[in-house]
């Protein structure tokens, strides 16, 4: 079997890829800083210093050595807030791709190997839930429910699970009638065996281009929320909320909104790339 | 042909009316409405005569069924915030809308039509190569704050466009710019590799043994064959366009029905949401049943789907 040879080739291949090299760089930094947060960040994140608001960063003009990011409007430290932020980030990005891939697969492989009424029902689901604006939906729900780290998660996990659903349908069609399925059914396999051991396998690749394109997705879904004030509550330093409180002070200080901007565009772009090289290496265009 | 249509069609109510049904529960499932509707500060007496007013003490189904009537019918009932008709202010509303998504529809078609030929042209080159990153680049801006960096540098350091509001056409160049950023890398990798599929196709070769001058080539048998997902593509576009609008309305104060959304939710103001994820919904589903019989017009083998 070629199973044990194709890992290393294709291992290969990625590292000579420069979008993986930069994109795993970059989300791979993001995770540890993620991680490590509490141990990095120069101040507490959180305590304010009403005496010392808008200090800019440290390499500007009036800028001091203390906050090499400066402070924000009510003086608490922005690099200490934008690392904490990458947390946040991190973990709705994550969470999320968790929470609609588990939906959008389940329906996608059920409507893909069953066919017939399942599939039909599968694709009215699948566009039922594309008609809908996600964004709009997204900002009631939180409006009526109070908004909550928990409430963002849930909400884009039960709004992003269309792009799963729609590659795990086509991918696993292309795949029930071939060979190595069929020979499984004949030597008595299960429908949980051949779903589980068959076909989940060998759509995987598939499902992380899109589990990375939902991520990026997540993360600028939950900045715009934050943005709007109906994602995560203050005083969590989530970008987009950075990004919502500075806004008043952006045209005397534009780098209030540049420092929490940039982070947020670096991180999404990153997970962007890592997608890209993975499509390279299937060598297929799933991009719609 | 005509089965194609009916069968289609009849999809597109179903799931219209299935949009109206979660439209109606995402108000009465998500939270108590009068609770939401009275504030913080109300009292018992004040969250009963809301629930009486607005008729919210009757049993789930009545108040479905109601609701439904009347919104096939294109009426949802008043506004209570602005004490208008919900209609008559979506209506009011929706020409910025509209002018919004078109500006940023076409300004999207001007940039990524012309980006994906070059590409498909020059596959596998530089150009090739920088024509991905500039739809990579574009895929990971985060709209609002793209919207915030372009009003510092155009409305306030060069001061050449207006920062808000929809006075003049002026207001919506910004904000047609933000918004076509979020169509422009699909509607680039689709122009590319439509054109890519195209051009290596026969009628080119014979196009070309004809002696054919190279852009008659390109525009007249390339890019025509190549035009035909674009073109279903846009509509679909156009279509989450209007959906994503609130938020571009909002950065950019434009009163369109996005931004209309935006206050109600704040404001507690459930009819008009309802309606509003109603209205872009049914707008979606239309837009996306022109792109489907239109394929089918131009493309006969669709017909059968």
């Amino acid at each position: 079997m070629s199973a044990t040879v194709m890992p290393t080739t294709r291992g290969a291949k990625l590292l000579r890829n420069p979008a993986f090299v930069i994109g795993a760089f970059i989300v791979g930094a993001c995770a540890i800083i993620a991680v490590i947060a509490p141990w990095i960040v120069p101040y507490d994140p959180f305590v304010i210093d009403l005496d010392r608001r808008l200090v800019p960063p440290s390499f500007m003009e009036g800028g001091d050595p203390r906050n090499f990011l400066g402070t924000d409007q009510l003086g608490r430290d922005y690099f200490s807030r934008l690392i904490y932020g990458t947390r946040i980030s991190m973990v709705i990005g994550v969470l999320t791709v968790i929470t609609s891939g588990l939906i959008g697969i389940t329906m996608g492989v059920l409507g893909g190997f069953y066919g017939g009424k399942v599939d039909d029902f599968v694709v009215f689901c699948i566009t039922t839930r594309l008609s809908i604006p996600a964004v709009l939906v997204a900002l009631a729900v939180a409006a009526l429910r109070g908004s909550s780290f928990l409430l963002v998660v849930l909400v884009l996990g039960f709004l992003l699970w269309d792009r799963f659903a729609v590659v795990a349908r086509s991918t696993t069609m292309q795949i029930r009638n071939l060979d190595y399925v069929s020979a499984a059914w004949c030597a008595g396999a299960s429908k949980w065996w051949v779903l589980t051991r068959e076909v989940l396998p060998n759509i995987a690749t598939h499902l992380a281009v899109v589990a990375t394109l939902e991520m990026a997705l997540a993360i600028l879904l939950e900045a715009a929320l934050s943005f709007l004030g109906l994602g995560v509550p203050p005083p969590l330093p989530s970008w987009g909320l950075m990004i919502s409180e500075a806004k008043e002070y952006m045209f005397f200080s534009p780098w209030v909104i540049m420092i929490p901007g940039i982070a947020l565009f670096v991180l999404v772009l990153g997970v962007n790339f890592l997608g890209d090289a993975l499509r390279d290496m299937m060598g297929t265009d799933l991009s719609r | 042909m005509l089965r194609f249509f009916i069968r289609r069609f009849a999809v597109a109510v179903l799931v219209a009316l299935t949009v109206l049904t979660l439209a109606f529960l995402l108000t009465r499932v998500s939270g108590d409405l009068a609770i939401s509707i009275a504030g913080p500060n109300a009292t018992q007496q004040d969250v009963e005569a809301i629930r009486e007013a607005y008729g919210l003490n009757r049993p789930l189904s009545t108040q479905y069924f109601d609701w439904l009537g009347r919104a096939v019918q294109g009426d949802f009932g008043e506004s209570y915030f602005f004490r208008d008709r919900v209609a008559n202010l979506i209506a009011s509303r929706m020409p910025v809308t509209i002018t919004l998504g078109l500006v940023g529809l076409a300004i999207a078609l001007v940039v990524s039509l012309p980006l994906g030929i070059i590409a498909a042209v020059r596959e596998g080159t530089w150009i090739d190569r920088v024509v991905a990153l500039i739809a990579m680049i574009g895929q990971a801006m985060p709209s609002f704050w793209l919207g915030l960096v372009l009003m510092i540098v155009f409305g306030l350091q060069l001061a050449w466009l207006p920062i808000s509001g929809a006075d003049s056409w002026e207001g919506f160049v910004l904000p047609g710019i933000v918004l076509a950023f979020s169509a422009i890398p699909s509607l680039t990798r689709l122009t590319r590799s439509g054109m890519i599929e195209a051009l290596a196709s026969d009628y080119i070769r014979t196009a070309r043994a004809k002696g054919l001058t190279r852009l008659s080539i390109l525009v007249k048998h390339g890019f025509r064959n190549a035009a035909i997902p674009v073109v279903s593509i846009a509509a679909v576009q156009l279509g989450f366009m209007l959906g994503g609008s609130v938020v571009i309305e909002t950065v950019f104060a434009l009163h369109g029905v996005g931004f209309l959304a935006w206050e109600s939710i704040s404001k507690n103001d459930f009819p008009v949401v309802q309606a509003v994820v109603l209205v872009l919904a049914i707008i979606y589903i239309g837009l996306t049943l022109l792109a489907d019989l239109l394929n089918a017009v131009l493309d006969p083998r669709l017909r059968t789907a």
